[in-house]
């Protein structure tokens, strides 16, 4: 699959400086791109929501999306793991691909690439069932063990990655819905995590957390990018400079800048996007 | 500052106050060195203390704008441009403090030499009198105006600077093997000057934060620098 293609890339190098930057950090990284995504336009029915992103995403890195509320940031988002195509109305053009496979080919698999796509959401959903049987239920239903041992296996661990297993080992039989908020978050990114994802997609994971819980998942998420590729959501900026290697500002549907988090806190190449994070008036 | 405005109009006002106060102490530190430079070339210890007098108040506005600034920083975290200003803001000041300290030292040998003979090197400490006044003015005024190049400007000056230190440092030896009743005079000279080659490396320093306020980094390259003192004594 052709993925990047320098020329076109640099073509409307105004205001997007940093795409040719891209290509040589990587190529001087020597790292593939976990996601690709060339020329990505979404559509709401007439109303188009997202004007031709390209976006490479990096291995075991966390790339923060910032911008304001309507910008397009978690429709984005929600196209790498193809969640808009339960919206009516929807529709997404362009190029995406993980680990180098298309993700609109029609031969793919759409539960299967959720699989692959892990989600965690702005409110932690936990499934009406124990703790145990919440991280449980995504490797039963992908068939990913044989045995009641294996999968048990995949549950602890799970359950440790996501640094919950102390909180809830003498409760595993208990509702998740019981845990705290931030546990529940927690949870929900153990159940993400049991399928094996390759990437996990996080839109706005803390928002409903108080600051404690806040740092536990910040740490989590540090802690994941080991062997994860992590997509965030967020409206704190801080924890985008936190948590974030790259960053990415999104205004009015388009990708505005793109580039090392701590050049875009600290020296942002692109006036609108020093304007959204230092609160000033755009 | 920028132009734009934030959308909590306090947080403007906090960093236009911070910003005002840090070019009014700026204008403190200048009164004083003033002081201090013509206290040495005019032999008037009543200027000399007017700049040791007004240490105290020097002083007590570091500790005033450093508190503004750390306040500022807990309750706005702020980002970009804004971070650029708050970080540069406390070691500008701290800057500030401390040329204002040397000013004293040097009204302190101004006193001191007011009753001693004259020896001619002293007029080369008036020049660099005159021209450490203008850096520090010029790099005072780059943060006034956020003028990256009035701030670079100051950057590659300071080299006349320690150009002149290194002269007057061979003469006032000249001085002193000619004559040893010359000794003392020339010892406090000695340190009037290295107090004002550091007031000009202060100056550099200043306005090296301005430009990363206005750049967002430090002048690029090695800054010109003249063969130092130290090299003149071998």
């Amino acid at each position: 699959m052709q993925l990047a293609n320098s020329e076109n890339a640099a073509k409307d190098g105004v205001g997007m400086p940093e795409k040719t930057g891209n290509l040589t950090t990587e190529s001087k990284a020597g790292r593939t791109p976990m996601v690709v995504a060339r020329d990505v336009d979404v559509f709401y029915g007439d109303k188009q929501a997202l004007f031709g992103i390209d976006m490479d995403i990096l291995p075991n890195e966390v790339t923060a999306l910032i911008g304001p509320s309507g910008c397009g940031k978690s429709t984005f988002l929600r196209c790498l793991n193809r969640m808009n195509d339960v919206i009516e109305g929807c529709r997404v053009e362009g190029r995406i691909s993980v680990d180098g496979q298309d993700i609109f080919d029609r031969a793919l698999d759409v539960v299967h690439l959720r699989a692959r796509v892990g989600m965690v959401f702005q409110k932690p959903n936990p499934f009406p069932k124990s703790v145990f049987d919440n991280v449980a239920y995504g490797p039963k239903i992908h068939g990913l063990s044989s045995s009641k041992d294996e999968l048990e296996e995949i549950v602890m661990t799970s359950l440790e990655k996501a640094g919950l297993i102390e909180e809830v080992k003498d409760r595993l039989h208990q509702p998740g819905t019981g845990l705290s908020g931030g546990q529940q978050q927690r949870l929900c990114i153990a159940r993400a995590i049991a399928i094996q994802p390759e990437v996990i997609l996080m839109d706005e994971p803390c928002s409903a957390l108080d600051p404690i819980a806040t740092a536990k998942i910040e740490e989590l998420i540090d802690e994941l990018r080991e062997n994860y590729t992590i997509v965030i959501v967020t409206h704190n900026m801080q924890q985008a400079a936190r948590v974030s290697q790259r960053t990415a500002f999104f205004h009015l549907g388009k990708l505005l800048e793109f580039g090392d988090t701590d050049q875009i806190f600290t020296n942002p190449s692109v006036e609108r996007t020093r304007d959204y994070i230092t609160g000033r008036f755009g | 500052m920028s132009s734009s405005q934030h959308i909590v109009r306090s947080y403007d006002e906090e960093l236009t106050r911070i910003s005002n106060r840090i070019v009014e102490m700026g204008g403190r530190v200048e009164a004083q060195l003033a002081d201090a430079i013509e206290a040495v070339s005019k032999r008037n210890s009543e200027l000399a203390q007017r700049a040791i007098d007004m240490d105290a108040h020097v002083d007590e506005m570091e500790t005033e704008i450093d508190d503004l600034t750390v306040k500022l920083l807990a309750r706005r975290q702020p980002m970009a441009d804004d971070l650029r200003e708050m970080v540069a803001a406390l070691r500008i000041v701290g800057m500030l403090e401390r040329v204002g300290d040397y000013a004293v030292h040097v009204a302190e040998r101004a006193v001191s030499l007011s009753n001693m003979p004259v020896v001619p090197p002293v007029l080369v400490i008036s020049r660099m009198g005159k021209m450490v006044r203008d850096l520090f003015g010029d790099a005072v005024g780059a943060y006034a105006h956020r003028d990256a190049e009035l701030a670079l400007s100051v950057w590659r000056r300071d080299r006349d600077l320690d150009q002149l230190y290194a002269s007057l440092f061979r003469e006032l030896l000249t001085y002193m093997m000619e004559d040893s009743q010359n000794v003392t005079t020339c010892v406090h000279l000695l340190f009037v000057a290295k107090y004002i080659e550091r007031m000009g490396d202060f100056s550099t320093n200043i306005a090296e934060h301005v430009h990363y306020i206005v750049r967002g980094h430090k002048p690029e390259g090695q800054r010109p620098k003249a063969g130092s003192a130290r090299i003149a004594t071998e």
